[in-house]
């Protein structure tokens, strides 16, 4: 084959590929796009087919709900740089609010739109530790324990690391009695102990499960009983003496929504997440759900331990994220790399 | 082996220096790519197919091929037009374009993602005028093929310029002499110099192209069946415990850099025939 006959046949190779890729738009197909942060990868496959299956029924047209997962800060800050989101379910409100101040994408006063402060479903800081728990652990006091490892994603990127964190943060406080000298003695000797930092919570838990790096992950509740299922008989939870009411936020996006024409259809699906059948579904894959009754029936695996709420320990995620995550927080005061 | 007058080492150290090199090579080129062919067909073969033909799986593999077919195509042009300008011309700046063919070799990834990012996103320095336009470039295919090119850019050129360097200009300036015309002057002296070269390259390009990570995770958005290239890909389902979808996936890309490699040791044979056939005539 001749120079230029090859080029030709690479020419006509691209067009034909690319023409196969063009061929998939069709009208009566409606297509939303959720960014969400890493644990929830399960979770949203089910939402996603059974909220599809109720639209596509109601409407006649077809709804394509397309997913993003990563480090909540991650896709927050994707959303912020442009990533076109017609929804986005974040793992803390924080990432939420960034958007709003960055962008103007959504109004100021996106947390009151929903009910349950827009959270759905909540969720909460456990340890994971190895069959058998041979390390003893059985409460935050463990975690600093010389030579031990304790796994934990990046809080400057990673929603569920900021829970960790934050959490860790409450039981020092009680157990020192607000000494802010001695909490933070306390979270230098942990993150002391923390061998490496994850850009989000699924890489962690890939770290400490499937590397088998570390001796503890501070996991979210719900990831930690999936470590369970993927990785049978080869982990066990334990669940410290108090911890974080997590409460990951969900919002639309009104400018995206308005721009696609999707408006209707994104607010539906939000507001899908609160019925029985969602809440279930939350129940079944460990998230904890916001309807009671829904909730019974889960209290075996997700069993009622202390837990503090942003709000009422730290002053809500504004004055949390400026105190401890910001650049010159106490967390660059505590960790060096 | 026979013994030559040149290399005269004793044969114990030549067998303890052979032996290393292959218990490296054996180490860390065999070894992970046996690891890489025995994971994905843990689970057997038809785990391994249906993660293969899995909706978002071909969205990714059509996405890379794509992304693979267009940077060839644009870097195989501005290849050979570069290296015909540096080599063939002198002017000023020509040692600066020179450096700068090099740039996206000497950058890594995830600046080569961060610039348009900072460029095109909605916060960047034309992202207000791209969305008053609804123009989509991060996120979504443009933005993967940007930065796709800008990483594989210097491939065609880089392997263009030392050949055509070291071919005089005496075939060129007889043709021209001749009466052809400068497009004749290419397509039948200076193309056919360089045919076996510029396929070297575009085997390269087109690996390179196809395997990228780092810029086009920050550019991609990853949006599953989307924005996914097979290499996303691959990391989507390594995160999602679906180890055996993900080994399959990644034999995919070891096999398509198999089969570049067989096609370049058989380009450099043709090539070296050739010029063993061409030698006689001079």
């Amino acid at each position: 084959m001749k120079p230029h006959q090859i080029i030709i046949t690479l020419l006509s190779l691209s067009i034909l590929i690319t023409s196969c890729g063009k061929s998939k738009q069709s009208g009566k197909t409606i297509k939303i796009l959720n960014v969400s942060y890493d644990p929830t990868r399960e979770f949203y496959v089910e939402i996603n087919a059974a909220f599809q299956k109720k639209w596509d029924a109601e409407h006649g047209k077809h709804l394509e709900i397309e997913q993003s997962h990563g480090g909540s800060g991650k896709q927050s800050r994707s959303v912020i740089d442009g990533l076109e989101a017609d929804v986005v379910t974040l793992a803390l409100a924080g990432d939420i609010d960034a958007i709003h101040q960055q962008t103007n994408r959504l109004p100021e006063n996106w947390q009151t739109r929903l009910p349950y402060n827009s959270s759905p479903y909540t969720s909460t800081i456990v340890f994971v530790v190895r069959k058998g728990n041979p390390k003893a652990i059985k409460d935050w006091s463990d975690l600093t324990t010389k030579g031990l490892q304790v796994i934990t994603p990046n809080p400057k990127t990673s929603g569920g690391a900021r829970w960790n964190y934050l959490a860790a943060w409450t039981w020092a406080a009680r157990n020192y009695a607000g000494d802010q000298t001695r909490i933070l003695d306390y979270m230098n000797r942990l993150f002391k102990n923390v061998p490496v930092l994850d850009t989000g919570a699924r890489g962690s838990t890939t770290t400490f499960a499937q590397r088998g790096i570390g001796d503890v992950l501070l996991s979210w509740e719900n990831e930690a009983y999936l470590i369970e299922k993927e990785f049978p008989g080869q982990t066990q939870i334990v669940y410290p003496s108090i911890s974080i009411l997590a409460e990951p936020p969900v919002a639309l996006v009104d400018k995206n929504a308005e721009k696609h024409g999707t408006r209707e259809v994104a607010e539906a699906y939000l507001k899908f997440l609160y019925t029985d059948e969602a809440q279930d579904l939350a129940g079944k894959h460990f998230y904890r759900p916001r309807n009671e009754e829904i909730g019974k029936r889960y209290l075996t695996t997700l069993p009622s331990i202390p837990l503090v709420t942003i709000d009422e320990e730290f002053g809500g995620w504004k004055k949390a994220q400026k105190i401890h995550f910001d650049d010159g927080g106490t967390f660059d005061r505590i960790y060096q790399p | 082996m026979k013994g030559n007058s040149v290399t005269s080492e004793s044969h114990a150290v030549r067998f303890i220096l052979i032996t290393c090199t292959m218990c490296f090579l054996a180490l860390f080129l065999f070894l992970p790519l046996a690891a890489v062919f025995a994971e994905a067909l843990r689970k057997g073969w038809e785990l391994f197919f249906a993660s293969l033909h899995e909706e978002v799986a071909l969205s990714a593999i059509k996405l890379t091929l794509i992304t693979a077919a267009i940077s060839v195509i644009a870097n195989t042009i501005f290849g050979v037009s570069a290296s015909w300008l540096i080599t063939k011309f002198s002017f000023r700046g020509r040692s600066l374009l020179l450096t700068l063919i090099d740039l996206p070799f000497a950058v890594s990834p995830i600046i080569a993602g961060l610039v348009w990012i900072f460029l095109f996103g909605s916060k960047g320095w034309f992202g207000p005028w791209l969305t008053e336009h609804q123009i989509q470039i991060i996120f979504a295919l443009p933005g993967i093929i940007i930065a796709t090119l800008f990483v594989t850019f210097p491939f065609v050129a880089r392997e263009l310029i030392p050949l055509m360097e070291s071919q005089s200009n005496d075939q060129e300036e007889a043709a021209i002499t001749l009466g052809a015309s400068g497009w004749q002057v290419f397509l039948r002296v200076t193309l056919p110099n360089i045919k076996w070269g510029l396929l070297y390259g575009i085997l390269l390009c087109n690996a390179r192209a196809m395997g990228e990570f780092g810029a086009v995770s920050v550019v991609s958005g990853h949006i599953r069946g989307k924005t996914n290239t097979l290499p996303l890909h691959i990391e989507v389902l390594y995160n999602e415990y679906q180890f055996s979808a993900a080994f399959a996936c990644a034999t995919l890309l070891a096999l398509l850099a198999l089969v570049t490699l067989g096609l370049k040791s058989l380009v450099e044979g043709i090539q070296k025939s050739e010029t063993k056939d061409r030698n006689p005539l001079h």
